[in-house]
């Protein structure tokens, strides 16, 4: 039993509050769950958010990828801390939240967003190696190529330098 | 004849007056404006307040998030009484205020002032007709009118949403009639790298905000005047 626990490596998907279909498919295409498992990925989890594209469940009895899903949660803090690997929708909150838990993360841009300044956030991210920025067309190749270990650890930022000038500006002493 | 000559010239001489009068009243307007700008930029006295009536401006996406970060590092004693609005259609953001501040409650509650959490009708929601927009644009002016009367704040804290545009106009209006100066401070969005967005390309060309802060160093090449400050995320 412990053995299955520890053997147990899972992939956690995330729309957020989105409708985000072409992600869940992607992610439940038969390359992209090979090359998964391939990896040694043994779960793959996935909240669905308002996409009404439902993915087959599948208890892995054989042998094959375990797969869930989930439309909301108040809170997917614990299911990123349980997971070995996170495929994200691309917007702020859920990126941050995934590289401050220290989680290897790839950010998949939704192509049918208008105006999407998302993909700038990802794109600079990936610039400095703290995760993996792909397309739901993509994201097979993306996955062939990733050296996980490679990703740069994030550093969270804070809002001190921000507070220091609001504070000299209105006329506060220096602490 | 003659008191018909004067009856048109006095009414000539009457509209001159109002005309003058009037012209009078634009150019010390538009003086007031140049002035009020001017001022903006520049910090404040030291030592002129303990402690500044603030309003937070919350928005859905990761804005509150960001907003809730930034908060957790500035002194609470200074930034007080403090009152949250966030729009009448956005759910979470007055809940993850509230949770924020009786996170940081001091105990048994000294109520000092108690903060206070508002809704705000947005001018337009996403997809709605421009059409219809007019008159909503028209009522959510009105209704941040009537909140900014009620609030008077002396800061104003925002981070994107086109919620805080309205407020922040009526705030520089607020300052060139004198009913109440304020300083705004605009932080961009973490989520910007190369462009701003509406809300920070106006604040920033029309000078009303204060001071303006970015986070990645590619918008502070374009954009001079704003500090960069790293990610606050």
């Amino acid at each position: 039993m412990e053995d299955r626990e520890n053997a147990k490596r899972v992939v956690f998907v995330t729309v957020g509050t989105t409708s985000f279909d072409a992600l869940v498919k992607a992610v439940v295409s038969e390359d992209v769950k090979d090359e998964l498992q391939k990896r040694g990925f043994t779960h793959l989890l996935i909240q669905m958010g308002r996409g009404i594209f439902f993915p087959n469940k599948c208890d892995g009895a054989d042998g094959s990828l375990v797969v869930d899903y989930f439309t909301f949660s108040s809170s997917i803090a614990d299911y990123i801390r349980s997971a070995s690997l996170v495929i994200s929708h691309a917007g702020s909150g859920s990126i941050f939240e995934t590289l401050k838990l220290g989680k290897p993360l790839i950010v998949v841009v939704n192509e049918d967003l208008m105006d999407n300044h998302q993909c700038e956030l990802a794109e600079a991210l990936e610039e400095r190696k703290h995760l993996y920025y792909t397309h739901p067309h993509t994201l097979h190749q993306t996955l062939t190529k990733m050296e996980l270990e490679s990703l740069v650890q994030y550093t969270p930022g804070d809002g001190t330098p921000v507070a220091r000038i609001i504070d000299r500006f209105l006329g506060f002493p220096d602490d | 004849m003659e008191e018909g000559c004067s009856c048109i010239y006095s009414r000539m001489a009457s509209r001159f007056s109002i005309g003058l009068l009037m012209i009078l009243a634009i150019v010390l307007l538009m003086v007031r404006v140049l002035y009020v700008i001017y001022r903006c930029g520049k910090p404040l006295p030291k030592g002129v307040s303990q402690s500044f009536t603030t309003l937070i401006v919350l928005g859905s996406g990761g804005h509150t998030a960001e907003m809730l970060s930034l908060l957790s590092v500035l002194r609470k004693d200074r930034f007080t009484p403090r009152f949250y609005i966030a729009a009448a259609t956005d759910n979470m953001s007055l809940q993850k205020a509230r949770s924020f501040e009786d996170s940081v409650a001091e105990k048994p509650a000294v109520k000092e002032a108690s903060s206070q959490f508002m809704q705000i009708y947005r001018s337009r929601e996403v997809g709605q007709s421009y059409v219809t927009s007019v008159w909503t644009t028209i009522v959510a002016i009105v209704h941040a009118l009537w909140l900014m009367i009620r609030i008077r704040p002396q800061v104003i804290l925002c981070n994107g949403p086109g919620t805080c545009i309205p407020l922040c106009v009526i705030a520089f209006v607020f300052k060139v009639l004198g009913i109440r100066w304020s300083s705004i401070f605009y932080v961009e969005s973490v989520a910007r790298v190369k462009k701003l967005s509406l809300s920070g390309v106006l604040l920033y060309k029309l000078r009303i905000a204060d001071q303006f802060f970015v986070q990645w160093p590619q918008l502070q090449n374009k954009y001079p005047r704003a500090h960069y400050v790293g990610c606050l995320m």
